[in-house]
């Protein structure tokens, strides 16, 4: 029981940061929104790095790496190394400085604006709403499953442990139900509390905590499997190559090793990036972003896949790779209180995403379709309100889809959503960087983005892991595509007018 | 190689900066190589393992981060877009 009154502790401490951080809360939907851009280049890392590491980074790279062996590193870590600082480089400080100088708080806004057409508005929406759901969707089933392999029973080569609730559930675990509904009531606590203000303290806080806790659970499981050199050892050989295995179940292909470089660029079109970049206090508080996120990745990745690959001499092939983390630290570290500090460690990667998506679903739908183009006055305390509605709605239904969707990988998952954002992010390079780039190209390249990946999706069945033409990933096909239709589109449409190409280059 | 040219030229031109093409093609020259480097298809079967506990094919892509944060502190130190910021701000 020492490892839930830990994981309730961490979770009080939580909601008390996010009372202290209520007390610089200024009132105004503009310090809800984008914390009256005041945030330095500590935060700022901090804030971006804990959102872009969520139930994926964790429990999806150690899930993985058990099931794939070392290449799960080069796919997504080493890759996000050198495309995430480019995203945060060459769009991400640009874009802080158009939503700077023109007062932007969202991503459609300065769409809508580049392309002259208020109605792509209502086009995006919809679509980046869609495409932040299973981001939702991954931390709440992550927490979900790493709750119940902490607390659930385990088979080990000495007997089984029971679990920690058997009058609750079969094996004694807390259901994931249960952790949903824990997980998404806190997050909204704070982000409720003060905004984005809040969640850049609360990033900042859980992001230096799942940092250490994932240090000290390395630490903590190679110690117990005899020191490094031993636990890699007894892991199995077909995970520390990334030969392809006969059956392509271990191992990558080269073909996908190459394809997976399209999938980092997603950071580029994430609209919760976006409204963390609007926080900052100046473009130099990008540099130290753009500098120490390569290296906060390896920090974080190279110990969880580590953990995967000893995983492998540790538990047989076919067990849910989703509670690989949970089940090595339950099995291994069998002290109930770093047992409870690792899984906060988790849930704080979780939590530290959720809270900016939450966040910024609200900050869309109140400015980009309430408040567009309306004649009526709104104070700030309801412009709030209707943000904080909107996300209760939101959360409303991931949770049930999060239920529904238990089972799949949330690697998997994930690497849909980024996917999704990935091929949308020759609209925001040509907004950007083109000035021949016009409404019905970006039209054309949204909707060809869209049916490609619904089509995709829909043939991997619905969130599974899928590849094409023998093994490329869909997003780098996704991204040709929405490539060639902005600019067959722009080229075939009359270029933007004088002041819009005045206004922007 | 023209189109990611042309976006550092914009972004830093943008900042006021008259970086010449040549820094420009450098920085991307480096980026296609370290994008080249990634995909170590000599490491692909190696089963060696660097200090006794990390295999190669890990260790090796562990060094490429740090690679990729020396090469995102370069581009900031010699490609900075100074005057992006008074942009922003409206003091153009």
């Amino acid at each position: 029981m020492a490892t839930v009154y830990v994981i309730a502790i961490y979770l009080g401490l939580l909601l008390a940061l996010a009372l202290f951080s209520k007390t610089l809360f200024r009132g105004t939907s503009k310090d809800y929104f984008v914390a009256s851009h005041s945030i330095g280049p500590f935060m700022l890392l901090m804030s971006v790095f804990g959102t872009t590491m969520t139930a994926f980074a964790l429990v999806g790279s150690t899930g993985k790496a058990f099931e794939r062996g070392i290449g799960t590193y080069g796919l997504m870590a080493s890759s996000s190394g050198l495309i995430h600082a480019a995203c945060f480089f060459l769009i991400g400080i640009k874009l802080w400085a158009i939503g700077k100088r023109y007062g932007y708080v969202t991503q459609i806004q300065f769409f809508r604006a580049r392309f002259e057409s208020n109605k792509f508005g209502y086009l995006l929406f919809p679509i980046l709403v869609l495409l932040v759901i299973p981001y939702l969707l991954i931390g709440i089933i992550g927490a979900g499953k790493t709750i119940a392999g902490v607390t659930g029973e385990k088979i080990t080569p000495k007997g089984t442990i029971p679990g920690l609730f058997p009058e609750w559930t079969e094996n004694g675990a807390i259901p994931p139900w249960f952790t949903g509904l824990v997980i998404s009531a806190v997050v909204l606590t704070y982000i409720f509390a003060g905004g984005s203000r809040a969640a850049a303290w609360a990033n900042t806080f859980q992001t230096i905590v799942f940092m250490v806790m994932g240090m000290l659970a390395f630490y903590l499981i190679s110690d117990r499997l005899g020191g490094l050199n031993a636990a890699i050892e007894q892991a199995k050989d077909t995970h520390k190559v990334r030969t392809l295995s006969h059956e392509g179940e271990v191992g990558t292909s080269p073909l996908t090793f190459l394809s997976y470089m399209f999938i980092p660029l997603s950071v580029g079109m994430f609209p919760h990036l976006f409204q963390h970049w609007l926080t900052a206090k100046s473009a130099k508080s990008f540099k130290l972003t753009v500098i120490a996120h390569p290296i906060c990745i390896a920090i974080v990745w190279v110990p969880c896949v580590l953990i995967g690959v000893w995983a492998t001499g540790l538990f047989p092939a076919g067990i849910p790779s989703g509670a690989i983390l949970a089940k090595t630290v339950g099995v291994l570290v069998k002290d109930p209180i770093i047992v409870g500090l690792v899984t906060a460690g988790i849930l704080a990667a979780i939590m530290s995403s959720l809270d900016s998506q939450f966040l910024c679903l609200g900050t869309m739908f109140t400015n980009d379709v309430v408040l567009h183009n309306t004649k009526k006055e709104y104070t700030d305390k309801q412009i709030l309100f209707m943000a904080r509605g909107f996300i209760v709605a939101i959360v409303i239904l991931t949770y049930i889809a999060a239920l529904v969707l238990y089972k799949k990988s949330v690697f998997d998952l994930a690497i849909w959503c980024f996917s999704g954002f990935a091929a949308l992010t020759p609209l925001v390079l040509a907004a950007l960087y083109w000035k021949r780039a016009t409404k019905i190209g970006a039209y054309a390249c949204v909707i060809a983005v869209f049916i490609s990946w619904i089509t995709f999706f829909t043939m991997s069945g619905f969130g599974g892991e899928y590849f094409v033409l023998g093994g490329i990933v869909p997003a780098a096909i996704m991204w040709l595509i929405g490539a060639a239709a902005m600019i067959i589109g722009s080229l075939a449409s009359q270029p933007p007018s004088e002041e819009t190409i005045a206004k922007y280059f | 190689m023209g189109n990611g040219v042309d976006i550092l030229k914009v972004f830093l031109n943008h900042s006021g900066r008259k970086l010449h093409t040549m820094k420009s093609k450098v920085i991307f020259a480096v980026f296609v190589l370290l994008a080249i480097l990634h995909q170590d298809i000599w490491n692909w079967d190696k089963a060696y393992l660097v200090f006794g506990f990390m295999p190669i094919g890990l260790f090796y892509h562990a060094m490429y981060s740090i690679v990729a944060a020396i090469f995102w502190a370069l581009v900031i130190k010699f490609a900075w877009p100074t005057k992006l910021e008074e942009w922003a701000e409206g003091n153009d």
